[in-house]
C-alpha cells in the first residue's frame, strides 16, 4: 500500500521524539491561545489588520525594497542584494573576507538555515557559532532544526544532557537551569573572541530603516556588542510600513510564537555607531535575501510571504504534532513550511510537491495564523498546481472515474447498486486501494447505497410523513 | 539612490490596501434570505452510499419544521473528494453538475459542514477564473448546513422533545469560522434531557481529512485516537457531529479497536428527541 513520505516518516517516528514535539507544541499553542484571548476581547481583528498591511506589503514590494535600501543607507548601512542562496552566503563571506574575520558569531536566523550558510562558511575556512541555545544544541549534536522557533522541540532534556557530556561541557545533568548556565559560559568567551555578529531580522521598517530582532536569551546583544561588524541576513519580504506597526506586530509576534506579551529583549538597530556614539559596530550591512520569494510572489500563493515565523501554525497542527518537523525535509516545516518550502524551489517544486498534501485541512493553521494568511487555500492551489503538472502523489486516488460517475446520475445510482458487493466480498478482493487503506484503520461501515432514496420513495407514495420505524 | 517612494508616510489606513489575494476562509458569503418553506435536500453521496438513516432524519427534522423538501435526483456529490485530491478540473466538473442539479431559487439545505463549506466556499476558489464563477457563488449562497439553517435560516432557538442522554458535540473543522457548531449547541442544550459534556483539546481535527485519510493512514488514524481518547475521558454515551465524515472515522477506529463508540449525526438527534429519545 502506497502513502506519503509524510506518513511513512511520522510512522517511524522514535516514540520519546513524538511525546517531545506532541507535548512541545501543545503547551505552546493552549499557552498562546490564553494569553490572546485573555488581553483581547478580539485577537481575530488584529490578526486581519497584521494580515492586511503584510499583504499590502507584498503587493507594494516594488516601492518598498527600494524605499528599503534608501532608508538603511542614510542610516548607513551598506545594503547587499543576494537573487540566490549562493549569492547571499557569498555576500556575506565577501563582507567577512574583506574585514580578515575568521570568526562569526550568530543568532537565530531560519535564513541563514535555508542558505545553509554555516556550511558554505564553513568551508572558507570560517567558523559560525550559534548562540541561540536550541541552535547551539542543534549544532553540537550535528542535528537540524525541527521547528522555526523551538529549534530542538524534537528533544528532551535528558538527550540534551547526554549531548552536553558527549561534547565536554559538564557531566550529565539533566536540570534546565544547569543546561542554560553550562551553555552560557561556553558561549561568553566566544563572543568576544568573535570578529563579527550576524543576525536575522523579524522586521525591516521602510520609514526609518530600523532592523528589529526578538529573542528570549539577549543573544543577539551579544553578537552585536562584542564585534566591531553586525551582518543582518534577511529575506526580501520581512518589511513593514512604519515604526508605529511595530506596537501591532511585536504584540503579536510574541503571544504567537512564544505566548509572551513582549519578547524579553527587542532589538531596535538603526545603523552601525554613529560619530559621538560610545558603542556599537563599526560596520553594518544589511544582505537581503531573495532566493525563489519573488518567484513566489509571482503565484496566486503570494499570500505566504505575509509570514512572520512566529511558528503558531506549527504548535496548533494536528500533523506536525504527529509528524515532527524533520518530516517535513525542508527548513520550514509544519503548514507554513508546506506551503512555503515547495514555493521556494522554483523550477524543482516537484521534489517537495508532496509537502502540501500533508494536511487533513482542518483550518487550525488558519485560526491562528497573527497574519492570517490563508494557509488552507493555499495548500488546496498547491495540490492543483501538482496535479497539473503531472506530480504522482502515492495514497491519493484517482478521480476521474469518480467524477465521471458523479456527473451521469444514471451511473451514479448503479453504481450505488453494485456498491452493495462491498458487503459481501472481502475488501482484498476489491480492487480500489484507497478501501484497503480505510480498512487497515478503520472498519468500513455497512454499504446501504440507494437505500435513502428507495426510503424517500416509499414515504412520497404513502403520502409522505409518518414515523418510520427505528433501525 | 532612490528616493523614498510616496506610499511611505501616505500609506495611513491600512485598509486601504488592496485584498488579499485568497479568500478568507469559511466566512459565510452574504447569504440569500430565507422565503417560504420550499428547501431542496442534498443528502450528500456519504449518506447516499452508507448513512440513509441521517439523510432519512434530516426530511424528518426539516418537515416537522413545516419545510416542503425536494430532492433532486440527479444529485451526487459536492464535488469536494476531487477539490482535496488536487484534481481540480474534475471537481469543477462535479460542482457544474450540482449548480445544475440544484437550480432555481430555494435554498440547498446539507446534513455536513464539510460539504457546505465546499459549495459556499472551495467551489469558489477553483472557479476563480472561470466564466460561471457567479453561477456557482449563486448556489453557495443558498446552500446551508443543517444545523445552521434551522437556528440561522428559520430562526428556531430551541428543540422540543426529550433525549434523555450524556452528549459530547464534535465540532466538525469544516465549520471554524462558520455559525455551524454553536447553532448545534445550541439546540443540542436546548434538548430535554440532553446533558452536553465538554472535552479537551475540542479544537483539533479528527484526522478524517478526506483523501488525506488513506494517503495519510498512520497520522489520520493516530489524530484520530488521541481525539477518541479525548472523548472518551468526558464520557459521553453518544458522540454527536453536523458531519458523517467525521463520526465514520472515528466510529469506525473505534470499532477496530474493538471498544465501541456510539456516534450520532446532529439530525439523528433531532429527529429522536422528537420520538422521545435515543
Amino acid at each position: 500500500m502506497k502513502t506519503q513520505p509524510i506518513d511513512q516518516a511520522a510512522a517511524a517516528l522514535p516514540p520519546e521524539t513524538k511525546a517531545a514535539v506532541y507535548e512541545g507544541s501543545k503547551v505552546s499553542h493552549e499557552k498562546r491561545t490564553k494569553l490572546l484571548f485573555d488581553h483581547y476581547g478580539d485577537p481575530d481583528r488584529l490578526r486581519a489588520l497584521a494580515g492586511e498591511i503584510k499583504q499590502h506589503v507584498v503587493e507594494n514590494l516594488d516601492t518598498y525594497l527600494p524605499a528599503v535600501e534608501a532608508a538603511l543607507a542614510a542610516n548607513g548601512a551598506q545594503v547587499h542584494w543576494a537573487p540566490t542562496a549562493e549569492d547571499a552566503c557569498e555576500a556575506v563571506h565577501a563582507i567577512l573576507r574583506a574585514r580578515g574575520a575568521r570568526r562569526l558569531v550568530k543568532s537565530k536566523t531560519m535564513v541563514s538555515e535555508e542558505i545553509e550558510l554555516t556550511e558554505y562558511l564553513g568551508k572558507h575556512g570560517i567558523e559560525a557559532l550559534e548562540t541561540d541555545l536550541g541552535e547551539f544544541i542543534v549544532q553540537l549534536g550535528h542535528d537540524r532544526p525541527s521547528h522555526i522557533i523551538k529549534p530542538i522541540m524534537h528533544k528532551n532534556r535528558r538527550q540534551v544532557a547526554e549531548l552536553f557530556e558527549r561534547n565536554g561541557l559538564g557531566p550529565y545533568d539533566e536540570e534546565p537551569g544547569m543546561i542554560t548556565q553550562r551553555a552560557r559560559q561556553h558561549l561568553r568567551h566566544r563572543y568576544l573572541e568573535a570578529d563579527a555578529g550576524l543576525t536575522g531580522a523579524n522586521f525591516v521598517v521602510a520609514e526609518s530603516g530600523r532592523i528589529v530582532v526578538v529573542t528570549n536569551e539577549g543573544n543577539a546583544r551579544f553578537c552585536l556588542a562584542a564585534t566591531r561588524c553586525h551582518i543582518v541576513l534577511v529575506g526580501i519580504e520581512k518589511i513593514i510600513p512604519r515604526d508605529a506597526d511595530l506596537a501591532l506586530f511585536l504584540n503579536l509576534i510574541a503571544r504567537s510564537g512564544t505566548a509572551q506579551q513582549l519578547s524579553v529583549y527587542n532589538e531596535f538597530v538603526s545603523g552601525p555607531r554613529a560619530p559621538g556614539q560610545p558603542d556599537g559596530p563599526d560596520e553594518m550591512h544589511v544582505v537581503f535575501v531573495d532566493n525563489g520569494r519573488t518567484d513566489v510572489l509571482a503565484t496566486d500563493c503570494r499570500d505566504i510571504l505575509r509570514c512572520i515565523r512566529c511558528g503558531a501554525c506549527l504548535n496548533v497542527c494536528p500533523v506536525y504534532r504527529q509528524a515532527g518537523g524533520h518530516a517535513y525535509r525542508s527548513v520550514y516545516p509544519g503548514p507554513l513550511g508546506a506551503v512555503l518550502s515547495p514555493l521556494l524551489l522554483g523550477e524543482r517544486f516537484p521534489e517537495k510537491a508532496d509537502l502540501p498534501k500533508a494536511s487533513s485541512l482542518c483550518g487550525a493553521c488558519r485560526e491562528v495564523c497573527p497574519v492570517d494568511i490563508p494557509i488552507p487555500d493555499l495548500l488546496l492551489r498547491l495540490r492543483d498546481r501538482a496535479h497539473q503538472e503531472g506530480i504522482p502523489s502515492p495514497g491519493t486516488p484517482p478521480m476521474g472515474v469518480w467524477s465521471l460517475l458523479a456527473t451521469q446520475p444514471v451511473a451514479w445510482r448503479a453504481a450505488l447498486a453494485a456498491g452493495h458487493l462491498v458487503n459481501r466480498l472481502p475488501t482484498r478482493l476489491i480492487p480500489v486501494p484507497a478501501l484497503r487503506a480505510w480498512e487497515a484503520k478503520r472498519a468500513l461501515p455497512e454499504w446501504r447505497g440507494g437505500e435513502f432514496r428507495k426510503w424517500l420513495k416509499a414515504r412520497r407514495e404513502r403520502g409522505g410523513g409518518g414515523r418510520r420505524p427505528p433501525r | 539612490m532612490h528616493g523614498a517612494p510616496a506610499i511611505i508616510g501616505g500609506y495611513g489606513d491600512p485598509h486601504d490596501c488592496k485584498p488579499p489575494a485568497g479568500r478568507a476562509m469559511m466566512q459565510r458569503p452574504a447569504r440569500t434570505p430565507i422565503v417560504g418553506r420550499r428547501v431542496q435536500l442534498m443528502a450528500t453521496c456519504l449518506c447516499d452510499a452508507f448513512h440513509d438513516d441521517v439523510a432519512a432524519a434530516t426530511v424528518e427534522v426539516l418537515e416537522h419544521l413545516g419545510c416542503e423538501v425536494a430532492f433532486p435526483e440527479a444529485q451526487t456529490c459536492c464535488g469536494q473528494p476531487a477539490f482535496n485530491g488536487g484534481d481540480w478540473a474534475a471537481s469543477r466538473r462535479v460542482v457544474r453538475h450540482a449548480v445544475r442539479t440544484f437550480a432555481g431559487d430555494d435554498p440547498v439545505v446539507v446534513p455536513s459542514g464539510s460539504c457546505a463549506a465546499m459549495l459556499f466556499h472551495g467551489a469558489a476558489l477553483e472557479f476563480e477564473r472561470e466564466p460561471d464563477l457567479g453561477e456557482v457563488e449563486g448556489l453557495g449562497r443558498r446552500t446551508w448546513e443543517l444545523g445552521d439553517f434551522i437556528v440561522n435560516g428559520l430562526g428556531v432557538r430551541a428543540w422540543p422533545g426529550r433525549y434523555a442522554c450524556a452528549v459530547a458535540l464534535h465540532r466538525s473543522c469544516h465549520t471554524r469560522g462558520t455559525a455551524s457548531s454553536e447553532a448545534a449547541a445550541l439546540l443540542l442544550r436546548s434538548i430535554e434531557g440532553v446533558r452536553l459534556v465538554e472535552f479537551g483539546e475540542a479544537e483539533q481535527c479528527c484526522g478524517f481529512g478526506g483523501t488525506f485519510a488513506v494517503a495519510f493512514p498512520h497520522i489520520s488514524a493516530s489524530i484520530g485516537d488521541l481525539k477518541l481518547d479525548n472523548i472518551r475521558a468526558a464520557k459521553p454515551e453518544v458522540l454527536v457531529s453536523g458531519d458523517t465524515s467525521c463520526l465514520m472515522h472515528l466510529g469506525g477506529l473505534a470499532a477496530r479497536e474493538g471498544v465501541a463508540l456510539r456516534t450520532r449525526h446532529l439530525a439523528q438527534v433531532l429527529r429522536d428527541a422528537l420520538g422521545g429519545g435515543p
